[in-house]
């Protein structure tokens, strides 16, 4: 009797196991779809970062970009690394890293993950396609959870675009970031946030808690992929890279009017004409109807770029390119983020803005002090850090140098060029130029008449031809930077790349400082040609720009002869040239150009 | 287990809808509902913005002419309130009257010949558990402008009487409430909209309490079911005008004579508390104590101590006079009988 119990015991047992069993078996569509999302995450895990501070006090999370190892993460979470870190990878590995370029203001950092050329990247999405509703993904390391190096998944959706976050402290801004309530913790600091595909569309880097805790109540922010593509290369070139402002400041009025209620009549937004009570009406593309909106989009620009501004005055619209300064005063920022170094490791900062103790009271460290560990950096790092001062490392500025100049002097044979220059050919009007130049002095005649420019002591008053913005000059610090090398030349460093190009293309950019002038050296990225010349004579005037095509073989060496020379928003000449002689031709001598 | 099993299929499905080949419409049909929703809820800006007084919440848009239905809280304690439009148009409200119990308020914007997307609040849709909701709301006041409230998604975790706590305070309200695994216990989310993947509301999103029981913060929202025929009541309360009467008494009721003094009257809309009762008074005697909210005081509701010192004035002193009371979450009934009347009898 006990036993033919048990036995349908048991047989029932059996047959609910069958009868619960039965509905769970997905359909083999889901399965698939299950599988799909399984194989995003693990490919995006291979590329997710644990990052560790050397001597194993806090850290957060990254992402690898390119298979040499280069990697975003915050500001924030190298601070207090200094120049090495520990980086995890899902391998289960541990690497040795180096800092290469910090973006204070935004919360964003490279550092290159050293010992293999195949590291796994994960690839880049568009954060201006991200829309509210959308999936999204966090791949990172919250709370330090992870001794093997395999990140932590929180899976969510994009709860708001376009966010603004105020500064925190004394720096850090949130433009335009995304917000999801895909859990972003402590420790995810500096990781990424990809979309349903497995695209990366952001770092995230804050959190909104509040009252709740240091522990994610729904809100989160990560900043847009498409800030950071602008910012990777200045990133790439070492240095402490400051954000973009405007040369004025605005006001929303009645409802979607934003008008300038304050404007430097130093900057380029007044040089391009915009004045006191004009209405912005686009930035770079956006449509602006409140400020906030404006802050929005200017917040995801480097210092040097130009984006399209349009305003509106008196019912008529004006359409002009700005060129943006910079946020901070270089050695301002310097400081400001040697003050923030200190400060030990913040996970995720909330909103709203908070006057910052910790930066309050300390004093000013000593760059050294911030490197305690500085005697006993790995041997890969060491080989790839430089300490110069304003740069996160020089070291990959100096790289970046070299490798721009010696391609370009290279491949086009310039190195026997000389000092001494003549140039003849015709202007647009089909009249003719000839320019000479030697390394004391230039001369260029036009139709109009003959000017000429010294080039000793202070160069900047020496901006011939008048309407030119200098082109001697401009002409000159190439004919220095060719004929010395960039060692001798003066002040040299790499700045990244800028939308110089006809149609916004990237071109790198090098810039050169000598006799209290600058001079921008604008090089295709891929071909590295020189496409390029910007003179900027001060800070409050326009630069001299000169643009290069036509390249032809000129006695051994290759050179530009269609030359397009602009000044303020008007084209001062097209040259075409014609002959060009270089060292050893007799200078200034009656009909060397026919 | 069936329904868990069920709810597994239902994960299932939705995870096929949203990850699967046709997976571009399903999401855009997802974000479209989200975009549509974002424009029937409004940011609410006014008083507060002291540490842990956020000076924001949440509301939404219930009729074409711009009533808007939001917590009662002390954001609205102020003549400066400003609502703004998911398109950026800000507006000063008209408060046109609260229900207590659920701690709701009903706003008017001087909107007249336009037609604003709203939610009907007579189209009835529930939720089961296990049914996946968005909430919109404008949490830490993220959204400025014609910036869109935020949305977080999730699932319902439990349909539950609320057993709630404010401070020390067990809150009013007692009935079921929809409790969500998404965050929508923050700072400015009161208010806002628990939604379907439809679009349709479920909830509105509660104030910010804490679980009696367990002392941890509470994600929940008050069912539609449970305050559309209370909203629509002061809807149509508010619509049939009343007009007070053409002349005042001879002899006014004052708190003085009821034998009951008032909470002091700092702001504009003070909530009607007893502070204190005097002994043997109309108000002891009809059992009156301190700390209970008056609701309604003659037929009328009151929804400030400037509310129903007006009410008395209409009031002769020599009649009784009802109020209904709020105590502990329950509606009390009291009849008053002033001394005046007492000493004719």
């Amino acid at each position: 009797m006990i036993r033919s119990y048990i036995t349908f015991c048991f047989l029932s047992l059996a047959w609910q196991a069958t009868a619960k069993a039965a509905p769970t078996i997905p359909a083999p569509e889901v399965i698939a779809i299950e599988r799909e999302r399984v194989e995003v995450i693990k490919r995006a895990s291979t590329a997710s970062v644990a990052i560790f501070e050397p001597s194993g006090q806090g850290g957060g999370s990254g992402v690898i970009i390119s298979p040499d190892g280069f990697a975003l993460t915050n500001f924030h979470v190298v601070a207090p690394c200094g120049v090495a870190m520990k980086c995890g990878l899902n391998d289960g590995r541990l690497y040795d890293a180096v800092i290469v370029g910090v973006d204070p203001v935004g919360d964003v950092a490279l550092i290159q993950l050293l010992g293999r050329d195949d590291f796994p990247v994960a690839e880049l999405g568009d954060s201006d396609l991200v829309k509210v509703g959308d999936w999204a993904f966090t791949a990172g390391n919250p709370f330090m959870l992870a001794d093997d190096f395999h990140p932590s998944i929180s899976y969510g959706m994009i709860s708001g675009v376009h966010r603004y976050q105020y500064p925190a402290g004394t720096l850090l801004e949130y433009a335009d970031c995304l917000q999801t309530d895909a859990a972003i913790n402590p420790g995810n600091s500096g990781g990424a946030l990809f979309d349903a595909e497995g695209r990366l569309i952001g770092i995230n880097g804050r959190g909104s808690f509040e009252k709740r805790g240091r522990v994610n109540v729904g809100v989160g922010y990560a900043i847009s992929i498409n800030q950071i593509k602008r910012f990777v290369s200045h990133l790439k070139s070492g240095r402490i890279v400051d954000h973009a402002s405007l040369g004025f400041t605005v006001s929303t009025e009645d409802l979607g009017r934003v008008v300038v209620d304050d404007i430097l009549d130093t900057g380029d937004a007044y040089r391009r004409g915009l004045r006191y009570g004009d209405q912005i009406t686009s930035f770079a593309g956006r449509e602006i109807h409140t400020a906030n909106a404006l802050k929005t989009a200017l917040g995801t620009y480097p210092r040097d770029w130009t984006v399209p501004l349009r305003f509106r005055r008196e019912g008529k619209n004006y359409s002009v390119q700005l060129r943006l300064p910079g946020l901070h005063d270089p050695a301002q920022l310097v400081d400001l983020i040697q003050q923030q170094a200190v400060v030990p490791s913040a996970p995720p900062e909330g909103s709203p803005p908070q006057p910052d103790k910790e930066q309050k009271d300390s004093q000013l460290p000593n760059i050294n002090a911030l490197i305690p560990d500085k005697p006993e950096l790995p041997l890969a790092v060491k080989s790839r850090y430089e300490e110069v001062r304003g740069y996160a490392n020089y070291w990959y500025n100096h790289q970046q140098q070299q490798k721009i100049w010696q391609r370009y002097v290279g491949k086009n044979a310039l190195e026997q060029l000389g000092t001494h220059w003549q140039i003849a050919g015709t202007l647009s009007s089909a009249n003719r130029f000839e320019i000479r130049l030697s390394s004391k002095q230039g001369k260029m005649r036009m139709p109009t008449g003959q000017s000429g420019a010294i080039f000793a002591g202070e160069l900047d008053s020496q901006l011939s031809p008048p309407g030119s913005g200098g082109l001697l000059l401009a002409m000159h610090l190439w004919q220095r930077m060719l004929d010395k090398g960039l060692q001798q030349f003066g002040e040299v460093y790499y700045l990244g790349q800028l939308p110089a190009g006809p149609d916004g293309e990237l071109l790198d950019c090098l810039v050169g400082i000598y006799g209290g002038v600058e001079i921008r050296l604008l090089f295709l990225p891929d071909d590295g040609e020189l496409v390029g010349l910007e003179l900027y004579p001060a800070d409050d005037a326009d630069p001299c720009e000169i643009r290069f095509a036509g390249f032809t073989e000129i006695s051994g060496a290759r050179l530009p002869t269609l030359w397009q020379v602009r000044h303020g928003e008007k084209t001062f000449a097209e040259l075409q040239i014609e002959t060009w002689q270089n060292d050893g031709d007799p200078l200034f001598e009656q009909g060397a150009t026919n | 287990m069936v329904s868990k099993t069920r709810s597994t299929i239902f994960i299932a499905l939705m995870s096929l809808i949203a990850v699967d080949g046709a997976y571009c419409t399903a999401e855009s049909q997802l974000s479209d509902v989200i975009q549509k929703a974002q424009t029937k809820v409004v940011k609410i800006f006014g008083a507060g913005g002291l540490r842990q007084l956020e000076a924001h919440q949440t509301g939404i848009l219930i009729s074409p002419s711009g009533h808007v239905l939001t917590a009662l809280s002390y954001v609205l304690d102020t003549d400066d309130l400003a609502v703004i439009l998911d398109d950026g148009r800000s507006y000063h409200p008209e408060y046109l009257g609260s229900d207590p119990v659920r701690e709701l308020a009903l706003l008017k914007l001087p909107i007249e010949d336009e037609s604003l997307p709203y939610f009907d609040l007579h189209e009835d849709s529930t939720a089961q558990v296990g049914d996946r909701i968005l909430a919109l709301s404008n949490l830490y006041g993220i959204a400025t402008g014609d910036e869109s409230v935020s949305v977080l998604q999730g699932t319902i975790t439990a349909i539950a009487p609320l057993d709630a706590r404010r401070g020390a305070f067990t809150t009013a309200y007692r009935d079921e409430v929809y409790v969500v695994d998404a965050y929508t216990n923050n700072p400015g989310a009161a208010g806002g909209a628990l939604i379907d993947w439809q679009g349709r509301l479920l909830g509105l999103l509660g104030k910010e309490v804490k679980s009696r029981v367990t002392g941890t913060w509470l994600n929940y929202a008050l069912p539609t079911a449970g305050f559309s025929t209370s909203v629509n009541d002061l809807l149509a309360g508010h619509n049939s005008s009343w007009e007070p009467p053409s002349q005042l008494p001879e002899l006014s009721l004052t708190t003085e004579v009821l034998g009951m003094r008032l909470i002091p009257d700092v702001l504009p809309f003070t909530p009607p508390y007893i502070d204190a009762v005097r002994r043997d008074s109309p108000a002891e005697l009809a059992g009156l104590r301190a700390d209970d909210l008056i609701v309604f005081a003659a037929g009328r509701q009151v929804a400030s101590c400037r509310d129903f010192l007006e009410a008395l004035t209409y009031h002769d002193r020599r009649e009784e006079i009802q109020l209904s009371i709020l105590r502990e979450g329950e509606l009390v009934e009291v009849t008053l009988q002033t001394e005046d009347e007492n000493a004719e009898d």
